[in-house]
């Protein structure tokens, strides 16, 4: 695997080539990916936008070794997902991607802290030690005193704070999220995304974002239009070499973008 | 991840609490109904216990249980006695007859006659009075408890009263228990209480009335005047297996070592009777309400937390660090779920000693629920385990 110190910002960390994918077979069969060509920078936030139905979901979840691809070269971080067998896979998730689920999917019998440090726990860091390392992250979150609570004792604002939490705390190399903002209103989710792109762009991670929120467009530093499994566009997002604490005043469209390169 | 699986498993209190409840209740039922079995079948020889320092009992070889009175002849005794090996012999007799109390009711009860000389074949425990009495004039002694229900004189005859010439008593009338020194009525024949005897429990629960062998035979009805078993005592070089071979050579009659006789009187009542086919039902019951409960609820529980199982499958935990879970998880609501139920059954048990309630916990009968609580955790968390395996790391981004 290739030592995350040699990629730096703006060099290739995800590669994909010709990537297909069809769900069933015969008849019913559903052509989800028709040959994808992306080329996702380390440094940067790449959003995936597109119609529903257009094959968004199923992309995030090759590129963050979920579900495995039918054809095309897929490279993360210098890795051919394909030659990992299944626990092997689990463990290349497990020490190298962050996620943040649509729903958040915090287990509301566990503490905040300990939801935070499941990354860790799987890891095999101690409980205690991860706990702890949860609460110092979340403080930074500004859910200082927090972590003895309850996810679900959080107010709406604070529980995607909690789930950016668990995706980071491990140092993931690759941070996906699907719909993030989704299930937020505007105001929140605009908040959400600003958050997730503040803390998370680092010179050797990629961040991959699903989403059909156009109101954050502005957040991204590329953006790869999916249409009906393909790639029909890539536009440079209104956030691209801009500091990314400057995220949040940006309002133009995402196609205002300069270096429209077009990959099809 | 071990300590996350259980605070999932208590965190969810209402399931949590049904599959406790499921479990114990199964685990109780289990183990309730086994020992109520074991007590009732073991009252089923208990006089065989009641009767100390005898080697062999001897009796008629059809004869299928201790109650199974097949008489034998009265020359049986000096036959008996005749074995090389025999120190000696004892006549017993054992018989249900009918007491007539001084108030004119009449009761069934089970006349034990001893022989006068040795007194073996006497009960154990002696509460009043000397077993040694019973050598006096129409002595008897009887057992306390049965006939504390049984046995009840009036209450204005005073103890060792004899009702005066045309005293009636009103048989529905307030009554007393036995006292020594009370008159009963055995078959018309006049029977003095010298003394109480303590027994255990027996299958028949008439009270039981110990008497001498000859006075057990006048208080019987002439066809009934005859020998039940012989009460043997080896001597002390001789070996009871082959003194038994002897004993069944030269006699004819069967002969068997306490424990062995005692086991022949159980495997008739586990044959003969539907006993041991209703305990089971009773038994197969608890198990499979057991399953029910505790395997749907274990279920529902997995089934909610499905979810999170996916996250944590997409996160990178191994599909055995998840089965791991809830196998864990099923283990730690099985031993919770066999105390609870263990404790019901104990506390019922310490509640039934000493009562009527036929109540015997053997060391197996935990052992016995404790493998039916994880045979049920296994079936309950298998269902689950499939669900668990068969997730799909990428329905995480599926919709809620
Ligand atoms: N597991 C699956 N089985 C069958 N069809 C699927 C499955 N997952 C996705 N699809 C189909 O593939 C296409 C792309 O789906 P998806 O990637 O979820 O789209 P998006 O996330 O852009 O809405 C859709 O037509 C969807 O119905
Ligand atoms: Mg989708």
């Amino acid at each position: 695997m290739t030592d995350p110190a040699t990629i730096s910002a703006h060099a290739t960390a995800i590669r994909l080539r010709g990537v297909t994918k069809t769900f069933g077979r015969g008849e019913s069969a559903v052509k989800a990916l028709q040959g994808i060509d992306l080329d996702v920078p380390a440094g940067e936030l790449t959003m995936l936008v597109g119609p529903s139905g257009c094959g968004k979901t199923t992309l995030i979840s090759i590129l963050a070794g979920l579900l495995s691809r039918d054809g095309g070269e897929l490279a993360v971080f210098g890795t051919d997902l394909a030659t990992l067998r299944r626990d092997r896979l689990a463990a290349w998730r497990r020490d190298n991607v962050g996620f943040i689920f649509q729903q958040f999917n915090l287990v509301p019998q566990l503490t905040v802290a300990e939801n935070v440090s499941v990354p860790l726990v799987l890891k095999g860091e101690s409980v205690a030690a991860a706990v702890r390392k949860a609460h110092d992250l979340l403080a930074t979150l500004g859910l200082e005193g927090r972590g003895k609570s309850a996810p679900l004792k959080l107010s709406g604002g604070q529980q995607p704070r909690v789930a950016i939490a668990r995706a980071l705390i491990h140092e993931p190399r690759l941070l996906v999220c699907d719909e993030p903002t989704s299930a937020l209103d505007a105001e929140l989710g605009r908040r959400v995304m600003e958050l997730i792109r503040g803390r998370s762009t680092r010179p050797d991670r990629a961040v991959v974002v699903v989403t059909h929120d156009d109101r954050i467009f502005h957040l991204a530093d590329s953006i790869a239009h999916v249409n009906d499994g393909r790639i029909d566009q890539l536009t440079r997002g209104a956030a691209y070499a801009r500091p990314t604490t400057s995220t949040s005043m940006g309002t133009s469209s995402a196609s205002s973008g300069k270096n429209p390169g077009v990959h099809t | 991840m071990w300590r996350f699986a259980i605070k999932m498993l208590f965190g969810d209190s209402a399931k949590f609490y049904g599959i406790l409840l499921g479990l114990g209740f199964a685990s109780l039922l289990i183990a309730q109904q086994a020992s109520i079995f074991v007590g009732l079948m073991s009252r089923t020889f208990a006089f065989v216990g009641e009767v100390g320092h005898v080697d062999l009992w001897v009796f008629d070889p059809t004869q299928s249980f201790v109650d199974d009175q097949k008489p034998l002849r009265s020359t049986a005794i000096d036959r008996v006695r005749g074995v090389e090996g025999v120190a000696w012999a004892a006549p017993l007799y054992k018989s249900l007859l009918v007491a007539t109390l001084p108030n004119g009711v009449r009761r069934s009860v089970d006349v034990v006659g001893i022989d006068a000389d040795t007194l073996a074949g006497g009960p154990a425990e002696v509460v009043a009075g000397s077993l040694a009495d019973l050598r006096l004039p129409d002595a008897v002694m009887v057992e306390i408890g049965s006939s504390q229900q049984q046995l009840r004189l009036p209450a204005d005859l005073a103890p060792g009263a004899i009702p005066a010439p045309g005293q009636v008593f009103d048989p529905a009338g307030p009554t007393r228990d036995v006292e020594v020194g009370d008159i009963l009525e055995l078959n018309e024949r006049r029977a003095r209480v010298v003394g109480l005897v303590k027994c255990a429990e027996t299958f028949v629960a008439a009270p039981t009335v110990y008497t001498t062998y000859a006075r057990a035979l006048s208080y019987a009805p002439q066809s009934r005047r005859v020998m039940s078993a012989v009460l043997v005592t080896a001597n002390e070089d001789a070996d009871i297996t082959t003194l038994a071979e002897r004993i069944r050579a030269q006699t004819g009659l069967e002969a068997l070592d306490p424990n062995a006789y005692a086991m022949r009187t159980l495997s008739y009542w586990m044959r003969e009777t539907g006993i041991p086919i209703n305990f089971g039902i009773a038994i197969a019951l608890g198990f499979f309400v057991g399953v029910a409960i505790a395997g749907q609820m274990f279920y529902n529980f997995t089934l909610d937390n499905l979810r999170y199982f996916g996250a944590f499958k997409a996160m990178g935990a191994s599909t055995w660090r998840l089965l791991g879970m809830v196998a864990l998880q099923a283990l730690v609501a099985g031993i919770l779920g066999l105390g609870l139920g263990l404790g019901a059954v104990s506390a019922f048990g310490l509640n039934a000693a000493g009562g009527k309630l036929a109540f015997k916990m053997l060391w197996q009968i935990p052992l016995i629920a404790a493998g039916a609580v994880l045979v049920i955790c296994i079936l309950a968390s298998v269902i689950s385990m499939w669900k668990v395996v068969r997730l799909d790391p990428a329905d995480v981004f599926k919709g809620p």
